[in-house]
Order: C-alpha cells, then sequence, then structure tokens
C-alpha cells in the first residue's frame, strides 16, 4: 500500500537514477541512518559493541570489498584474508612508524597499500580465470601470512610476533588501545562504513561498474564491445583490496586490539567473508551487508539461546552451532541461491502488490 | 500472507531478546573460557573439567568461599581470540573476578582490556612473560612459572644430564607458530649463547597436523636435542613423528603445555622414554581427591565426562582454581567483606602466600613449590620439574625435583621486554618498595607485624646487655 512507485513522479534524470527511487524506501534508509547514527551510540555498551555491532561493521565492509570483486567483476578470490593481513599490517607500521598521523588516515592509507598489492596478485587474473585464479589467490594467501610471520620487521621485531594497536585519537577521543569508550570506536567505523557502502554503491553503478559487469558476464563479449579487459580486472581488484584493508586495519586497531597474523588472518577468514557474500548475495551491497550479519549475528544468536537461555553444556552448543550454521548455508544455496539479497527483491516485489496480489 | 509476516515478526522479535547477555547475580563469580571444540579441545577439555569440579567441590564442602557461593560461568572461545574477546565482553559484567583464558593469544588481546577494567588476568604458565613485572603489568598475574622459566627448565635438565656441559650441541625447537610457542626464543637465543649449544628453530603452522617437514629435518640435521612448545593435536603428531623417525625418545623434552596423557597416549609404547617439564605434581595420590569422590564424583557431578581425573592437564586446572580460591580467600581477609570486588581480588592474588602447610591442608600436599606474589613479582618463583612418560605403566613420573631457573638471564629479558611494553603503551611501573607489600595488608596485619619485631628487638637489647 505504501510501498509502490505509483503516483512517485520523477521529473529529471537525477531523480530517475538515484538510489531509492521508491519514496518508501528513500525513507527507511534515512531512519536506518538516523538511527544508527543517533540512537545506537547512545544505547551502546561493551558487549553489544564488541560481540555484536563492530564485527558486523567491519566484516561488512570486507564483504562490500570481495563482493566488488567476486560478485561485481565475476574473478574467484580466496585471497581475503591475506589482503586483510596487508591491511593490519600496513595500519601497524603506519601507526608506529608515524606516531602523530591521525589514526583515520592510517586506516585509509592502508587500504591504498593492500590496493597497490592486490593489484599486483590481481595480474594473473589476465591470463587465468575461474577455479585456476582462486588457486593463485590461494596462493596469495599462504604467501602473505608467511611472510608477516617470517620478516621480524613486519611486526617490529617483538618477542611474541603479536604486534598491538597504540593508543591513538581523532578530537581527543580514544579510537584505538585499551580504554576506547564504545560509542566514539562504533561511530568511527560506522562514518567508514557509511561512506565506503555509498562510494562503492556508486562505483557499481557507473562506468566502471559496468564494465566489471560485462567482464563477469562474459569476458570476449566485452573485450569485443571496446571493454579494457586489463584496467576493468586491475581497478576491481585494487577497489576491492582498497575496502578489504581497511577491514583488515580496523579489524585489528580497533576491534581486537593485538593481533597474531596466523590466527586472525588465516585462509579460515578468507572462506568466512566469501560465505558472507555467497549468502548474502552476490553482486549486490545490500547483500553484503545482509550476509555480514548472517554470519556475525548467528553464531552469536545461537550461543546465546543454547548455552545463555536453555543452559546447555557449551561444547553441545558450539557443535550444533556449527551444524547449524552449515545447515542454513547449504538450505540458502539450495533454495535462494541468489543469496539474502534475493529474498530482500521478493519481498519488495510482494510489498509493490500487497494487500492487492491479484 | 499476513500470517506469515506475523509469525516472521514474532520470530524476529523472539530472535533479538537473547542478544544480550544475561543479568548479573550476586555471586563470586568465577568464568571458566575454555575450548571444548577445534584441534586443541583434547589439552583444553581436561584443564576446564579440572577447573570447574575444584569450585564444585569447594562449594559442596566449604559451601563457598567465605560463606559466599561460586559460579562459574563457562564460555566457549575454540582457543580462538575473535571468540574470547566475545566471551570476556559478555561475562565481564556478571561481576567475573578473575579471567585463565589458557589460551596466549586471547591473553595478549585481554591485558590491555583487564588493565582499563580493572579485573585481573592470571596465566599460570602461559601468556605474557614479562607480566611477571607486576609494576609494569598491574592485573596481570603469572605465578607460579612462566615460559622462560620453562626455557631455561629445559637447559638445565640438559645440562644436568651431561654433567654441565652442552658446548657445540644442537638444540631444534619444535614450536606453534603463534605468540604462544615463539615466546621462549628469546631466552634460548640468550642460554645458547651462555652455554654455546647451537639453537634450530623449526615452526609449525596452526593446527598442528603437518610436521613432515620439520621432523625430515630433523633427522637429516640429527639435533641432540629437540624441545617442543606444542598445544592441541600438535603435540601427539609431534611425538608420533619422532617416533616414526627413532629419534630418542629420551632427549625429546616438552614444555608443561606438550606433556599430558593425551599427547603421548596416541603414539603407544613408542613414547615411553618421552620427557616433559611441569610446574606441580601429577596423578591422582592426593588427599583432596577423596574429597572430589565424595562431594563431587558420587553425586554424579563431575563436570564433562568425568574421566579426566588425576591427568596432568587436570591437575592443572584444578591448581588453578585452588590459586583461584586461596587468593580470594586472602582478599576477603584484606578487605574484611566476603562480597569481594574484581580489584579486591587483585589485591588478594598479589598478597598470595602459598606454603608446604597451606597445601597439605587444601588435602594437595607436595603438589607444587611453595611461592608467594608480591608487588614486584607477579611471576611467582619459576620453579619446574621434569617429568618422563612410563608407556608401561601408562602415567607420567617425576624424575628431578623442582629447581630454579636461570634468573639472570630471564629477569634481565623480563626488565627489557616489560620495559618496552610500558614505554609503548604509556604506563608508569608502579614503585613498587616494601610499603607496597604493607598496602596489601590489612591494619592489624601491619600493628601485629610490628610488635612481632619490637619483642625481638627487646631480646637482642637484652642478649647485647648481657654480654
Amino acid at each position: 500500500m505504501i510501498y509502490r512507485e505509483v503516483g512517485d513522479f520523477k521529473t529529471t534524470y537525477r531523480a530517475d537514477g538515484q538510489t531509492f527511487p521508491i519514496w518508501f524506501d528513500r525513507i527507511r534508509y534515512y531512519v536506518v541512518l538516523l538511527i544508527a547514527f543517533c540512537v545506537v551510540p547512545f544505547i551502546i555498551n561493551d558487549y553489544w559493541l564488541n560481540a555484536v555491532l563492530l564485527p558486523f561493521l567491519i566484516y561488512a565492509i570486507a564483504a562490500i570489498g570481495l563482493n566488488i570483486l567476486t560478485g561485481y567483476c565475476g574473478q574467484v578470490s580466496l585471497g581475503t584474508g591475506g589482503f586483510m593481513a596487508v591491511g593490519a599490517y600496513s595500519c601497524y607500521k603506519l601507526m608506529t612508524g608515524f606516531p602523530d598521523l591521525n589514526i583515520m588516515f592510517c586506516v585509509l592509507l592502508s587500504g591504498v597499500i593492500t590496493a597497490l598489492v592486490g593489484m599486483l596478485f590481481g595480474l594473473p587474473s589476465l591470463r587465468i580465470k575461474g577455479f585456476y585464479l582462486a588457486v593463485a589467490t590461494l596462493a596469495a594467501q599462504f604467501f602473505l601470512v608467511w611472510l608477516f610471520n617470517k620478516v621480524a620487521w613486519f611486526y617490529n621485531y617483538s618477542a611474541s610476533g603479536q604486534i598491538t594497536a597504540p593508543e591513538r585519537t581523532i578530537f581527543g577521543y580514544r579510537i584505538t588501545g585499551a580504554e576506547t569508550s564504545a560509542p566514539v570506536t562504533y561511530l568511527f567505523c560506522l562514518v567508514l562504513v557509511v561512506i565506503l557502502a555509498i562510494v562503492a554503491r556508486n562505483l557499481t553503478r557507473g562506468h566502471l561498474g559496468r564494465s566489471w559487469m560485462a567482464i563477469r558476464d562474459m569476458d570476449i563479449a566485452a573485450e569485443i564491445i571496446g571493454v579494457n579487459p586489463l584496467k576493468a580486472k586491475l581497478t576491481a581488484f585494487g577497489i576491492s583490496s582498497f575496502y578489504i584493508g581497511v577491514a583488515g586495519a580496523l579489524l585489528f586497531a580497533v576491534y581486537l586490539g593485538a593481533v597474531e597474523v596466523g590466527e586472525v588472518f588465516g585462509i579460515q577468514k578468507s572462506f568466512l567473508v566469501l560465505f558472507m557474500i555467497i549468502i548474502g548475495g552476490l553482486g549486490s551491497i545490500f547483500g553484503s551487508f545482509a550476509g555480514a550479519a548472517f554470519m556475525v549475528l548467528l553464531p552469536v544468536l545461537l550461543k546465546n539461546v543454547l548455552v545463555g537461555t536453555l543452559g546447555w553444556p557449551t561444547d553441545i552448543a558450539t557443535h550444533l552451532e556449527f551444524a547449524i550454521v552449515g545447515a542454513l548455508i547449504i538450505v540458502f544455496l539450495i533454495l535462494e541461491p541468489h543469496g539474502l539479497a534475493q529474498l530482500w527483491r521478493i519481498i519488495k516485489e510482494k510489498l509493490r502488490l500487497w494487500p492487492f496480489p491479484h | 500472507m499476513k500470517l506469515k509476516t506475523l509469525t516472521a515478526m514474532t520470530l524476529v522479535a523472539a530472535m533479538a531478546a537473547p542478544f544480550a547477555a544475561t543479568p548479573a547475580l550476586a555471586d563470586l563469580v568465577f568464568p571458566s573460557l575454555s575450548y571444548r571444540t577445534g584441534p586443541y579441545a583434547a589439552n583444553g577439555i581436561p584443564f576446564a573439567d579440572g577447573y570447574e569440579d575444584y569450585f564444585k567441590l569447594i562449594n559442596a564442602r566449604d559451601g563457598g568461599i567465605g560463606g559466599e557461593r561460586i559460579k562459574v560461568i563457562e564460555c566457549e572461545t575454540g582457543y580462538n581470540t575473535e571468540k574470547g574477546v566475545e566471551c570476556y565482553e559478555s561475562t565481564k559484567g556478571q561481576g567475573a573476578l578473575v579471567y585463565q583464558p589458557l589460551s596466549t593469544g586471547i591473553t595478549y588481546q585481554l591485558i590491555p582490556k583487564s588493565a582499563a577494567d580493572g579485573i585481573p588476568l592470571h596465566t599460570m604458565g602461559y601468556g605474557r612473560t614479562s607480566a611477571a613485572n607486576g609494576a609494569v603489568f598491574n592485573t596481570v598475574f603469572n605465578y607460579p612459572a612462566n615460559y622462560w622459566n620453562g626455557a631455561s627448565a629445559v637447559v638445565n635438565h640438559l645440562l644436568d644430564v651431561n654433567d654441565g656441559d652442552i658446548k657445540g650441541k644442537t638444540l631444534a625447537l619444535v614450536y606453534h607458530n603463534s605468540a604462544y610457542g615463539k615466546e621462549p626464543i628469546r631466552t634460548l637465543e640468550e642460554l645458547s649463547k651462555k652455554h654455546g649449544f647451537k639453537l634450530t628453530l623449526l615452526p609449525v603452522d596452526h593446527p598442528g597436523q603437518e610436521q613432515k617437514s620439520q621432523w625430515l629435518q630433523i633427522r637429516r640435521e640429527k639435533p641432540d636435542f629437540v624441545t617442543m612448545w606444542g598445544w592441541g593435536v600438535m603435540n601427539a603428531t609431534a611425538i608420533q613423528e619422532a617416533a616414526n623417525i627413532r629419534y630418542p625418545m629420551e632427549n625429546f623434552i616438552g614444555v608443561w603445555w606438550s606433556g599430558s596423557e593425551n599427547d603421548v597416549r596416541p603414539v603407544g609404547d613408542k613414547a615411553d622414554g618421552y620427557k616433559a617439564i611441569n610446574f606441580h605434581g601429577v596423578g591422582d595420590d592426593y588427599p583432596v581427591y577423596d574429597d572430589l569422590e565424595k562431594y563431587v564424583y558420587s553425586k554424579g557431578d563431575a563436570t564433562g565426562a568425568g574421566d579426566q581425573k588425576g591427568t596432568v592437564l587436570y591437575n592443572r586446572g584444578m591448581y588453578a582454581a585452588m590459586l583461584a580460591v586461596e587468593a580470594a580467600k586472602n582478599a576477603q581477609k584484606i578487605h574484611d567483606t566476603a562480597k569481594i570486588t574484581p580489584a579486591m581480588m587483585r589485591d588478594g592474588m598479589e598478597a598470595l602466600e602459598i606454603t608446604e602447610g597451606k597445601m597439605a591442608d587444601l588435602g594437595l600436599p607436595n603438589f607444587g613449590p611453595s611461592f608467594s606474589v608480591s608487588c614486584a613479582n607477579h611471576g611467582g618463583p619459576g620453579l619446574a620439574s621434569v617429568n618422563q612418560w612410563d608407556a608401561k605403566a601408562g602415567e607420567w613420573k617425576e624424575i628431578s625435583s623442582y629447581s630454579e631457573s636461570d634468573m639472570d638471564v630471564i629477569g634481565a629479558l623480563i626488565n627489557a621486554d616489560s620495559t618496552a611494553f610500558a614505554k609503548e603503551s604509556g604506563i608508569t611501573p608502579r614503585e613498587c618498595a616494601d610499603d607496597g607489600v604493607m598496602a596489601s595488608m590489612s591494619k592489624d596485619d601491619i600493628m601485629s607485624e610490628i610488635e612481632a619485631i619490637k619483642a625481638r628487638l627487646g631480646e637482642l637489647l637484652k642478649a647485647a646487655e648481657a654480654l
């Protein structure tokens, strides 16, 4: 009844081409932003921040990054964990090497460094695709983790091989370190997420995004109609790695505070982010958020229900959690291969007709 | 359609509620960040069982600590740092008194958090070694022994069996490629300079099932001794590989985390003679087990499957719980209240003194060395013994008594590392003079101490006058 285009006339191209052409969508988007910026910071506590919101926001950035590469450009990557490690270690080196550099620039510069590394590892994509490319990125994953373990310069020769984020502030508010307050770190990540998501959404709607999708759908045809595969593939690798690098830097500096490459940025992280975009929906920014929310929230939810509410032993609950998450992934892949984003689209279609479906 | 939406909405509402952590209760809360799943479960389960069973015993036998009942909140970390952080955040609001995460990685995460929240962290025989410097690490404790004591104990044992001379010999360190495994390297390097042996480093990546290349290298280079910093499946795999290349087991020495029954049993008879250092007793020949039988096991109240009693890691979990209970008693005494806070618990830990007599009273005679904790020293004495696996009998045998480690080397390293940490994170180390000890004593204790000194001085005066 309220969700429909009827009567919502557009008189300019600009209005016609906006992200949310439907009035209700637009309002909903602003309400979500309003709640995220003006309500959540006042009610957030450490538990909500560290167990739910921070991982959700950070993984959302990583998922958007991988979605650009895999969902929009069709290049399968299993190197996400390694690229996140590049982001984390560059952030660490920048933070310790230039103590006066603002943390925001540290995070963004780590993204730039990761973008360069990503483009380097993206070069083989010009020659190989599909499974072979996946294996090449897998090599990147293992090589990068090995590198950060092996070369002591990356962790400033610390005895444990761990990197620890020193305290950094913005406008006098602590962003990293031990004594951060929940609303500040939350807002810091939220600002980055919102900006990066808007940029990603507009990139994918523009010239660059269309060339990525052309390459994804059929690279030979795209080349014939004049899409430069070198440019399209390398920009996809670069921009995707930028996002993943930013996520890695945030995961290290803001969320965890101390990181050990083999454990935090191992192959399982690559798969986690890949699952997020598969479940959320390939080629959809909303899907990246939905997938990140699904993979972050579901284990916490199951744990709280099974252990906290039902009082089950923790080991049974954890094993069951693995089984349930695994089963849900399979169910999703069978029933809705296009992910949560497709479900959302179907709901929207139905809403347009509601309450008169026929 | 409408019905469906309605069901969906109720479902969402029902699902949103349990996200919030369960509210606080007025007991003494000891969270157990355990891992009963994943590649480290074989070692995580016995420790968690021992930890919880001892608290159950205290509740059933003594009615809690000072009349306050103990509540253990278990949270599964899977030895994963991210889950560890989530566990910390979800339990800290419920009045957690002390955290024992049994993971060096999680410890590194929690050190700054524990300082900020004022909740003490006890990392017994693991964690950040330089936390032994209590002047810098106010809330972190790693008594009674740490990794560097362990590394030194291994070298000391090698010196013992080689008549004090290991010059020119080679020692290979097979280690878990993580903060945990890298921890002893610095000490071993110093010791290799001091004693003139050659050190080879062989990292094994998580989870540790792939060790063929490392053991091929050992087979080729034939180091005189191999020591291991392993955990979880890595331990059994390494011992199996050592058996496969027929490496002499008596020259293979694990740290205390690589010396449990679960590590040697899978290898069978071939593991016979494998050694590991330890900082507490083995077996179930202690009176406390009679109490456990009476108050916990016989009531069907044993934690987990109840099949871990008397194993090395079960004993260690129990030891950890015992030290926590003693520290809590201490805190109750110092602050004269049964309902202690984490800050009070910290004071109790810092003033902890474990004597032979106390251990015997608790039903654990000769279980571990006696020691005391102070403001400056959060690491205890660092005594370690050597155990050897007897495959026929199926049990660990203590083959040496508790001996001191090379504190000249370790003390300097601890100072260097903790000073670097203090500088890095902007901490001004506390002053730890004698007044530090006074601060942790009650006024009456101080007065009685002064009276005792007065009396003794009077005696001396009389004796001097008689001369």
